[in-house]
């Protein structure tokens, strides 16, 4: 890329430091919630992956998106992994038997090679991209029109989807009479 | 000991060149997918070898977050508000991403509440059906 240094805005300066943190968190913790042995540590370490993909969405240039990652997903679904952890962990967990290192060879085998591919995709894939970026700025407001406007289908379709969910949810789990 | 400090400094200034650290110029779209496809495969890799059915569960939202991830990298390096504030792809696909995510929590976790109940156990392994 060859832009002017001129050009690039003083509040970029410490944003590929940023990068390189929230990337070395979110890869740790990550994999961390793939391979950890403890369900619970996995949950955990999901929390901390979580965060850092918020931290990417506000250097991509969507401050929403990044507070409605911490309030949806961690306040939300990670904190319903954790009741689902809570209400279904023993104690005393009987030791699986056999071949779980085959999953995880077979796993982390199929893993490498799907991973090659998307590398060798990503690194020749002919991508465009816009020279000379400019400093994101506030986009709540795009946002809140258009999801009344343009998305307003979408959005009545996704409420009712969550809706639906929820009472499905309750069924599902409701006390049932003997 | 000073020369070895300066070769230290030299491996450094380097890395952090290599890094983009000197530059100034943010980090580019490369660099966000490969990030978004090691997270995809952690994920794939979580789906594949857990037994536990949280643990899939947990795999499935690294997969999401690997695909917001792509959306808002491609919304952003193809020109993000400037080019875009009519349709705001990447945000509102993570939004509605984000929405489908929590309906898939909610029921999956129903659904092993259920399998707890029933079975004694959230392993996938030792459930073959879903009734006894």
């Amino acid at each position: 890329m060859n832009v002017d240094p001129a050009s690039i805005p003083v509040s970029w300066q410490g944003s590929n430091l940023a990068f390189w943190v929230i990337t070395a968190l979110v890869l740790l913790s990550a994999a961390g919630a793939a391979m950890s042995r403890s369900i619970v540590q996995a949950a955990f370490c999901l929390f901390f992956t979580l965060i850092g993909m918020a931290g990417y969405y506000v250097l991509l240039g969507s401050g929403f998106l990044a507070i409605t990652q911490i309030v949806i997903y961690v306040g939300g679904i990670l904190v319903l992994l954790m009741f689902g952890i809570l209400l279904t962990n023993r104690p005393l967990q009987r030791e699986q038997k056999g071949a779980g290192w085959l999953y995880l060879a077979a796993g982390v085998i199929g893993a490498l090679l799907l991973f090659g591919v998307l590398a060798r995709i990503i690194g020749t894939g002919p991508w465009v991209e816009v020279q000379n970026l400019t400093e994101p700025k506030s986009e709540v407001h795009v946002l809140g029109r258009l999801l009344i406007t343009k998305y307003l289908l979408p959005f009545e379709l996704a409420g009712m989807t969550l809706l639906l969910c929820l009472i499905g949810a309750a069924y599902l789990v409701r006390r049932r009479e003997r | 000991m000073s020369n070895y400090i300066s070769i230290a400094s030299d491996y450094l200034s380097k890395a952090a060149h290599f890094l983009g650290l000197t530059s100034g110029h943010p980090a580019g779209l490369h660099l966000y997918l490969i990030v978004a496809a090691i997270l995809f495969v952690l994920g794939l890799v979580a789906c594949m070898a857990r037994r536990n059915a949280i643990g899939i569960l947990i795999g499935i939202e690294l997969i999401l977050n690997a695909a917001i991830l792509n959306f808002m990298a491609f919304w952003r390096f193809r020109g993000g508000m400037e080019t875009d504030a009519a349709t705001m792809a990447g945000p509102m696909m993570g939004i509605f991403v984000m929405i489908l995510a929590a309906c898939e929590a909610a029921i999956a976790l129903a659904i092993l509440l259920n399998l707890y109940f029933n079975f004694g156990t959230v392993e996938v392994d030792s459930v073959h059906q879903m009734k006894r």
